[in-house]
């Protein structure tokens, strides 16, 4: 039977996405994983693999359309297979045929009681109705709670509990601006359909004049990533509360194994790299910090048990992009520094795929190559904290037997929402992740 | 070409006109419509320019003027009746509603009605309880009429040119207050707009205000009134009650998931509760307030100057209503 295609939600932020172009054709044969479409998101543009395999028997959107997170864009199968309606509802996971089958095979017990089993060859062959009832009855439970519909379908997509919304609508009614900016936790157990609207920055922007024309000014249009950049960062710098502590690093021992490691691997494209390097520690201190791996939803934390690093990435055109050091604890140096380097090139080539870019739950930002003393970095929300990380220098130290040597300095400043932690746990973190580099066999364990 | 401001009334005559000069099976028919040149000026001229054939003074009866222009129509001319005042098309309520928008089905198409009722609506002038009525709704209700209800002079020209040359009776209903309203009309003689089409006349995101007619420029005002506490009204001026194009509200709608509808009909019955009833049909899980009608009160419209204004809706009901759906 025909599958459905959907439009794949390639970050937690992602509502929607634009559909470049088809790279195949409808009667084109594919197997699940091949790239069928270049989509654009805030992000980037990024090229899109078939949830499934077989004939494109038709698409459901067209160049230059808006798709919504979720939402079919087109139907694979069995060449000359029928492609359901437009409208019908999705294919049911269980295959309906199997029931029917059943009901024809034992008439008598359709006679019987024929309402009976209908019903049940329908609840079992659509799980979702029954799921739909018994919420539907759950809304004329005592304690009715007075909200739109709109707000009503809102607070369902992104799993919000109207029971903790306050309603600022006329008479105490919950109104799409209460669901709408009121904080979501990602709850593994129940993942959120579709992805929310980023909550809305309702501020006041201050006046900036007319804009200056003439021979002496270019006027550039802003572009949507430029755009997107700009929302959250002034969403993470008017909501955030960021404090900043920095230490400077001895990576004198750090730059020597790596030149020891890279010595022993041939292949340009298998050596590591600082970064990498630095992922590592992060996420080793991490473990011992899991409240910098947090997510902050409001009145609730979401402690992340899986340590995955999101790296700044800055773009040819301008702009940045986090890629993933997913598991970056666990996952062997070698592996990792393979990965990053794919994923780096690939957002700068604007072809990200979905699991680059999504799930970073701590930040990493190194300008250190482009020889930067040190510097703060805004926090990516609603994760807890940012990494950011200055050059590695030649620097005159005061050695352990209080002689003055030349040895590579980097700084390293954290930026941490003070909301989630404090000066002092930001302190030990960095503490932490100075000895692990400092004594950098530790990141190879 | 450059569109030139003119008024309503200057739109009507010139659609009449034009119309007239293209096609010689058009003519008219009313009180007072030759000699004097038409109760509200805009026929003023025409009998000279067109002679007394196609410019007919008919007598003070309404049943007459509608039952013989259907007739005319089915016989194969296309007459531009003018009832003075809506007040009076009570009378001719047999000939609109059982012959004009029934012929043509009756007869399975043998027969078309290429009918035009041209008509003045609306209260607001001291005339009193029988004199001011705004009954466009009644005859919306009615499948086989279409009802047009121009806002603007660009809509009256455009919409009374496209009425003339369509075979489907239309009543077209003019505010007799808005006829001095001046905005920027072509003049193209074969500039025709939609038969159907309503028209978003202001865009904004934060409410939806649905209207029609005088409805209109009660509503232009009391935006500008919001703008100033921030809150964007987009309006859509329906302009045809019958056939009525609710797809732009929809659209708008699922923007602002809120909606007030502005009208100077009674308030029962009116397209404010068609409306509404279409968008919780339609839209209900886009529903962020509930909507919100501002009609003239459930009232005969009272004679006293105050009292008729504190009757009929004003901007001040509608910014009073937008900020209830609004909220917070």
């Amino acid at each position: 039977m025909a599958e459905t295609l959907t439009m794949p939600k390639l970050g937690f932020d992602m509502a929607e996405g634009t559909l470049i172009n088809w790279t195949k054709s409808v009667g084109d044969t594919i197997n699940k994983g091949d790239v069928i479409a270049e989509i654009e998101t805030d992000k980037a543009t990024i090229e899109i693999e078939a949830q499934a395999g077989g004939t494109i028997l038709k698409f459901l959107a067209e160049p230059g359309d808006v798709v919504p997170v979720g939402a079919p864009i087109a139907y694979v199968g069995a060449e000359g297979e029928q492609v359901p309606e437009e409208g019908a509802p999705p294919p049911a996971a269980e295959p309906p045929s199997q029931a029917e089958a059943e009901a024809v095979a034992a008439p008598p017990k359709s006679e019987a009681a024929p309402g009976k089993t209908e019903d049940k060859d329908e609840g079992e062959a659509r799980p979702e109705y029954a799921e739909a009832q018994a919420e539907a009855e759950g809304a004329e439970e005592p304690g009715f709670i007075k909200a739109s519909p709109i707000a009503r379908r809102i607070a369902e997509e992104r799993g919000i509990d109207l029971r903790r919304v306050k309603g600022t609508g006329p008479g105490g009614r919950i109104v799409k601006r209460d669901v709408e900016t009121f904080p979501v936790e990602e709850a593994p157990a129940a993942p959120v359909k579709e992805a929310a609207p980023a909550p809305s920055v309702a501020l006041p922007q201050p006046s900036v004049g007319e804009v200056p024309s003439g021979p002496d000014v270019e006027i550039i249009e802003i572009s949507r990533l430029r755009k997107r950049i700009g929302q959250r960062m002034v969403e993470s710098k008017l909501y955030v509360p960021h404090f900043y502590v920095t230490t400077a690093i001895d990576v004198t021992a750090l730059l020597e194994l790596r030149k020891q490691l890279n010595e022993s691997i041939p292949d340009e494209a298998r050596k590591i790299s600082v970064n990498d390097l630095i992922v590592k520690g992060a996420a080793l201190a991490l473990r011992e910090y899991p409240n910098l791996n947090t997510h902050f939803y409001g009145d609730r934390l979401v402690r992340h048990k899986r340590i995955h690093i999101g790296i700044a990435v800055a773009l040819p055109g301008g702009g940045l992009m986090n890629v993933v050091a997913r598991d970056a604890d666990k996952t062997a140096l070698g592996t990792m520094a393979v990965q990053n380097r794919e994923m780096i090139a690939r957002a700068r080539e604007g072809k990200v795929r979905a699991e680059d870019v999504e799930g970073s739950t701590f930040s990493v930002s190194n300008l250190g190559p482009y020889d930067v003393d040190h510097f703060a970095a805004i926090i990516n929300p609603p994760e807890a904290a940012i990494l950011a990380i200055g050059a590695a220098r030649k620097t005159p130290v005061v050695l352990e037997d209080d002689t003055v040597g030349v040895r590579m300095i980097m700084k390293a400043t954290i930026s941490v929402d003070h909301r989630v932690s404090d000066g002092a746990e930001g302190a030990e973190f960095l503490k932490l992740f100075k000895e692990l580099l400092e004594n950098p066999m530790r990141l190879l364990m | 070409m450059a569109d030139r401001p003119i008024t309503i009334r200057e739109a009507l005559s010139a659609a009449l006109r034009e119309e007239m000069q293209r096609d010689e099976r058009v003519f008219i028919m009313g009180e007072e419509v030759g000699v004097w040149g038409g109760t509200y000026a805009v026929t003023r001229g025409f009998l000279d320019e067109f002679g007394e054939k196609r410019v007919r003074d008919t007598p003070i009866a309404e049943m007459v003027i509608a039952g013989a222009a259907v007739g005319a129509a089915m016989a194969g001319l296309r007459p531009v009746a003018e009832i003075m005042t809506i007040n009076f098309a009570f009378l001719a309520l047999d000939a609109i509603v059982n012959h004009a928008a029934k012929v043509r089905y009756m007869f399975n198409g043998q027969f078309t009605v290429p009918l035009v009722i041209r008509t003045t609506t609306g209260g607001g002038k001291q005339l009193g309880a029988t004199h001011s009525h705004s009954p466009e709704v009644i005859f919306a209700h009615f499948p086989g009429l279409y009802v047009a209800v121009p806002g603007t002079a660009y809509d009256a020209k455009g919409m009374l040119k496209a009425s003339i040359r369509d075979d489907n009776p239309v009543l077209f209903v003019e505010h007799s207050t808005m006829l001095q309203r001046r905005s920027p009309v072509p003049d193209d003689p074969d500039f025709l707009l939609p038969i159907g089409k309503s028209d978003v006349k202001r865009r904004g995101d934060d409410v939806t205000i649905v209207t029609f007619g005088k409805g209109l420029e009660w509503s232009m005002a009391a935006a500008e009134t919001l703008a100033q506490d921030g809150i964007e009204a987009e309006i859509i001026d329906l302009r045809w009650l019958r056939p009525l194009d609710l797809e732009p509200v929809f659209e708008s709608f699922k923007k602002t998931n809120r909606c007030v509808v502005v009208e100077e009909s009674l308030p029962m019955f009116n397209v404010g509760a068609e409306v509404a009833a279409r968008l919780q049909d339609e839209l209900f899980d886009y529903m962020d307030a509930p909507v919100k009608r501002v009609a003239a009160m459930d009232v005969p419209l009272p004679y006293a100057a105050e009292i008729e204004r504190m009757a009929l809706p004003s901007p001040e009901k509608i910014v009073k209503a937008v900020k209830e759906v609004v909220g917070g």
